[in-house]
């Protein structure tokens, strides 16, 4: 899941200065879990909005907002509201506000911050558990991932920098993964992969902008049995 | 050279550390350093951005070290700089005639003077030593040939006092299979958390310099209680810097970390000083210790 909070209420009127009509987009996914762009959300973004003197042309919860399809279908059901709208405010994360501004060819205003990619502990609390580093470590490290839960990222193991109840120095609030990491293993009777050594991460997994792109299928010629 | 014949000789090695200043005025730190430091200590480390505090660099300061007759231990994190810049600078490092390297992770970023910077860690201690080894047998770290081969003797850092110990041995012994040679340990105030530490790496073979930090003052050790992890100060010694007047200090700083280095000078190879800027009571010190 992306988690995702909302902008600053000013930010956002200053972002729409000059602009009298606005539509607003949200999503099922993300944004509504996180509670920023779900239908709720978006009514009372429209209150608000039309409290500071701007006229909402109307409003739509794209399901979801980073597929392409979707968008443009969406796009057409609310044509109307979309004509007669100078930009669209998304309530989406960055992904969304890309994709509804390259398919339906508006301006778009981002309405949200997209913080990190993370569990939902609960509502309310998010943590950060996966980079998308497109070279998973969780096999080595029994399911706790160093490269997003240890502030340095470091694969060979904990600095010297915990603390005897198992925080990290950047931050006594953040546990320290390596120790989780040690603890787990210790328990499972698995402290002999803490031993391995680890090479240096290829970091050219997370060279931006990624993109996959799946390869044609070979087409098998029928070879006469069904 | 120094460093790695007194180590590998057997004798007890005492190594100071000198934090670069922030700015280029170098002077005073080099008079300090010639003063202080030539005939009483072996080595000089050379601080890189400790504590991720903008400073001069430890590459420049170790070199002028050299200039002045010190041998220098180039203090290298992997903060600031990724794989590439790394392997520059220690190939850098080596064409000024720094050998000693002592190879950290370093503090994070968040923790200094410029809290907005991008963090690196593209490669973490145990793989800097990894790279040390491969630049020395002629290779970078894509395998490519080098033109003229750098000599270094690394070493590494430890936490003896860290709670828990063990994930500290783990990487300890990794380091060891990456390369280190020898190891300055974080400050110990502790000699039963340090006999305690040796009696479970004697049998890795390799030297280690007790850490004593200079303490200078009872408000300065509750801060490193609170914020320095893997660092406690008794409580007694706390109170018997706190039971002298301030002008006793220093003196009292002197008399404490003497002490805690002639109760250590039995268990380890050595001890790296670490004055934070007291370099003229080093001496005094290792006076004391021996005395």
């Amino acid at each position: 899941m992306i988690i995702l909070k909302q902008k600053d209420f000013d930010e956002i009127i200053e972002a729409l200065s000059g602009e009298r009509k606005v539509f607003i987009a949200g999503c099922t996914d993300c944004a509504t879990t996180c509670k920023v762009g779900g239908e709720e959300e978006l009514e009372k973004m429209k209150k608000k909005l039309e409290g500071a003197g701007i006229e909402v042309t109307g409003t739509c919860v794209f399901d979801t907002a980073c597929l392409s399809g979707e968008v443009r279908q969406k796009g057409k059901d609310n044509q109307e509201a979309l004509k007669n709208a100078d930009s669209i405010l998304v309530l989406a994360c960055g992904t969304g506000v890309q994709t509804i501004g390259d398919q339906l060819g508006y301006r778009v205003h981002p309405g949200l911050e997209s913080l990190f990619i993370g569990e939902v502990v609960r509502l309310g609390k998010y943590e950060e558990k996966c980079r998308a580093c497109g070279d998973c470590v969780l096999e080595y490290t029994e399911g706790i991932c160093p490269v997003t839960r240890c502030s340095k990222g470091l694969l060979n193991g904990p600095c010297g920098g915990y603390s005897k109840d198992g925080k990290c120095e950047v931050d006594p609030e953040k546990d320290c993964a390596w120790l989780l990491i040690y603890e787990r293993l210790k328990e499972r009777g698995r402290l002999d992969k803490m031993k391995k050594m680890r090479e240096p991460k290829d970091y050219s997994t997370m060279l931006s902008p990624r993109r996959l792109v799946w390869e044609k299928p070979k087409v098998k010629v029928a070879g006469g049995k069904k | 050279m120094k460093l790695q014949q007194a180590l590998e000789s057997g004798d007890f090695v005492i190594t100071g550390e000198i934090g670069p200043p922030k700015g280029t005025d170098l002077d005073h730190a080099l008079a300090e350093a010639k003063e202080y430091y030539t005939d009483n200590v072996v080595a000089v480390n050379v601080t890189d951005l400790q504590s991720s505090v903008l400073r001069l660099g430890s590459m420049a300061v170790c070199h002028k070290l050299l200039d002045i007759g010190i041998e220098p231990v180039y203090q290298m994190t992997c903060r600031d700089r990724n794989r590439l810049a790394l392997q520059s600078d220690l190939l850098s490092a080596s064409v000024l005639g720094i050998e000693n390297v002592l190879a950290l992770t370093g503090d994070h970023v968040p923790l200094g003077d410029h809290p907005q910077a991008k963090p690196v860690f593209d490669i973490d201690s145990v793989q800097l030593l990894q790279v040390i080894d491969t630049l020395q047998q002629g290779k970078d770290m894509a395998g490519n040939e080098l033109a003229g081969v750098p000599k270094f003797y690394p070493g590494a850092v430890v936490s003896p006092c860290a709670e828990p110990l063990e994930p500290q041995l783990f990487k300890m012994e990794k380091k060891i299979q990456a390369g280190a040679k020898f190891f300055q340990t974080q400050a110990v105030y502790d000699r039963a958390a340090f006999e305690n530490f040796m009696d479970k790496v004697r049998g890795f073979g390799v030297p280690v310099l007790v850490g004593i930090v200079l303490l200078k003052s009872a408000g300065m050790a509750k801060f490193m209680n609170e914020n320095v992890a893997g660092v406690s100060v008794p409580d007694e010694l706390i109170k018997e810097l706190a039971s002298v007047d301030k002008k006793d200090r220093k003196k009292k700083s002197v008399e404490i970390a003497a002490r805690l280095l002639r109760e250590m000078k039995d268990m380890a190879q050595g001890a790296h000083i670490m004055p934070l800027g007291w370099d003229s009571e080093v001496p005094k010190v290792i006076a004391a210790a021996t005395a």
